[in-house]
């Protein structure tokens, strides 16, 4: 177990992490979600011992191993760019770890070669890793990941250099990889759509400091904040500023939009309400559905949906819909949003509660 | 006019090589020839002077004297220089940036200037008249030469691997000797070859600081020229000779220098 207290990390005037509190139980996978320069970096390096905190404490099963050098930690890393050495064959590079805790040459051998079939490295083993293409490259990073055997093994956007093939492909072996060595795995990413398909936990970094933690569907489905909200939701969530009063939110110069039914118990006051792009839509699903005149202003087209930025009065909203409708700019068309997914968040953006009965996003 | 392209490259390369064939077959001639006449041939073909310096103590041990402290200097630098040029691309520390600049501004000061010095305090020390007194002397220039350079190839080296190498259970200096000095392996080829011939070619330290025990080729050659009058196809013999060790040098680091320029450093 893995649990950071309170954990803040300052450079000279900036402030990289402030009051970070984590607890990552063995054998989990966790997605560290956040935008560049959002601290997942310095989280992780702080987690692997490369960096000290500037207040806090790191504890590891128990005991405290905050300044404790990452020799003596037993923890394994790979970072986004390729990182291997490049004076090693890949078979050098793979048993390093191995070579350095003196194991048994019999014992390399068998692991090496296990990791090198397990990731598909075999056929290029003598080689050096500059002569291999970048999924190779990455490949042999992890699979010196995997034969350490490591405690804690973090994998800091680790898929972000790699072509879109091969990314699926890797994705979907990752978490099968990892699962049988009962480590904890933490695994950094700027993609909500990534972090849904890895599953596990997910921790949202906004600016330094974890948002939400808890398990990722959970996280998704019920952001505690606007930030998380937003953090976990590519393309951004619409959002848009409204008064409640009764069972409607309302705002000069748009539709009123139906209070959920979870939602009716609360106070009438101004909020902000928000809701995916792929609850906008061009057929009326449900009765409370909303009519929506929106102006186009551009549409592109991903080859089996469309993304249409629209113009609100005034407020920019994007809709996801399936299939290819190419809409011309300035156009006004008639969309209709179902008005049962939106969240509701107070003026500061933390989220209102509900009952209990929302539906799923 | 594109018949004619060849023409600028061969007359610049015929000029820039004129001075040296004239040494080579200066060598060759007797000195009555050279002061005799002007021939493009010796018309007395002789080896005579390069005999002369292979057999005569005095000749070869000046060779033997600038090699010593030449690669003495060369090991100094480069083994002070590796762990200097690491700190510089690998930390930030207080006034690290103004260090970096001031070891350069060494480069600048004319060894002259430190010669007077250099004498009393080598003297005092009774390091006068060694290889050691030349080598230490020659590192005034040569280590920040050897810094600056290395710290180039060093920063061209992602820090990602140090830290990869920290946490695979690498010891700082195993992995410096077994990770790190074998990627910057041409960077540190470059560095000996300069410092090589910077050492080499360099004569006033060499000259102030020896006299008998450690005289450079390059003292032997001005001394013998004033002493036994003007033996002109001995010294020019000598000269082919100086030439030498430096163009071999040159030979294994070619291409190890062309990167060292596109990295700016060279």
């Amino acid at each position: 177990m893995l649990e950071l207290k309170t954990v803040a990390k300052a450079v000279g005037s900036e402030t990289h992490l402030s009051d970070v509190s984590l607890r990552l139980e063995n054998g989990t996978l966790n997605v560290l979600l956040g935008p560049t320069l959002s601290g997942k970096t310095s989280l992780m390096r702080i987690m692997a011992g490369l960096d000290r905190p500037s207040s806090g404490e790191v504890w590891f099963n128990d005991r405290n191993v905050t300044g404790v050098a990452v020799q003596k930690r037993n923890v394994a890393m790979v970072y986004q760019q390729f990182i291997n050495y490049p004076a090693l064959s890949v078979y050098e590079n793979i048993a390093s770890p191995l070579r350095i805790a003196r194991t048994d040459a019999k014992v390399i051998d068998r692991e090496v070669r296990k990791a090198a079939e397990l990731l598909k490295l075999t056929p290029y083993l003598d080689r050096v890793p500059l002569n291999l293409s970048g999924g190779q490259q990455q490949r042999t990073a992890i699979a010196r990941a995997i034969v350490k055997n490591a405690e804690l093994v973090l994998l800091d956007e680790p898929l972000a250099n790699l072509d879109y093939k091969l990314r699926e492909e890797l994705r979907a072996e990752l978490p099968k990889i990892f699962a049988e060595s009962g480590a904890i795995f933490v695994y950094a990413t700027t993609e909500p759509s990534e972090a849904l398909l890895l599953g596990g936990n997910t921790a949202t970094l906004s600016e330094g400091r974890v948002t939400q933690f808890g398990p990722t569907v959970e996280v998704f489905r019920n952001p505690v904040d606007l930030i998380t909200a937003q953090t976990f939701s590519d393309p951004p969530m619409n959002v848009i500023e409204v008064h409640k009063s009764g069972p409607m939110f309302h705002r000069e110069g748009t539709a009123d939009i139906p209070v959920p039914v979870a939602y009716r118990g609360i106070a009438d006051r101004d909020y902000t309400v928000g809701f995916r792009p792929h609850h906008l839509s061009l057929k009326k699903v449900d009765e409370t559905s909303v009519v929506i005149r929106a102006r186009v202003e551009v549409t592109e087209i991903t080859g089996s949906e469309s993304y249409v930025h629209l113009d609100y009065a005034g407020v920019n909203w994007v809709m996801l819909t399936d299939g290819i409708h190419d809409f011309d700019a300035g156009e006004t068309i008639e969309v209709f949003l179902d008005a049962r997914h939106i969240l509701v968040f107070d003026a500061e953006g933390q989220g209102i509660a509900t009952d209990g009965t929302r539906l799923a996003a | 006019m594109t018949r004619l392209r060849w023409l600028i490259p061969t007359v610049y390369i015929l000029f820039l090589m004129l001075p040296i064939y004239w040494l080579l077959i200066m060598s060759f001639k007797t000195t009555n020839e050279i002061l005799g006449g002007f021939s493009a041939w010796p018309q007395n073909f002789t080896v005579e002077s390069y005999v002369e310096i292979f057999t005569d103590p005095t000749w070869y041990n000046g060779y033997i004297n600038s090699i010593t402290y030449v690669a003495i200097n060369t090991v100094i630098s480069v083994a002070f220089a590796l762990p200097a040029a690491y700190a510089f691309s690998r930390y930030r520390f207080l006034g690290d940036k103004h260090l970096f600049f001031w070891l350069l501004t060494n480069r600048m000061a004319p060894p002259a200037v430190f010669a007077l010095p250099f004498l009393q305090l080598y003297s005092a020390m009774g390091l006068f008249d060694t290889h050691l007194a030349v080598a230490l002397s020659h590192c005034l220039f040569n280590i920040p030469l050897a810094v600056w350079i290395l710290e180039g190839f060093m920063s061209g080296v992602p820090k990602e691997i140090d830290e990869t190498a920290y946490i695979d259970g690498y010891s700082f200096p195993r992995f410096f000797t077994r990770i790190f000095m074998p990627l910057v392996a041409s960077g540190i080829g470059v560095t000996a070859f300069f410092c090589f011939m910077f050492s080499w070619v360099e004569l006033l330290l060499a000259k102030t600081l020896t006299s008998v025990e450690a005289k450079p080729i390059a003292a032997v050659m001005t001394r013998t020229a004033s002493t036994s009058g003007y033996e002109l196809g001995l010294l020019a013999a000598a000269g082919v000779l100086t030439i030498i060790p430096g163009a071999i040098v040159i030979w294994f680091v070619r291409n190890y220098i062309a990167k060292g320029f596109a990295l700016g450093r060279v």
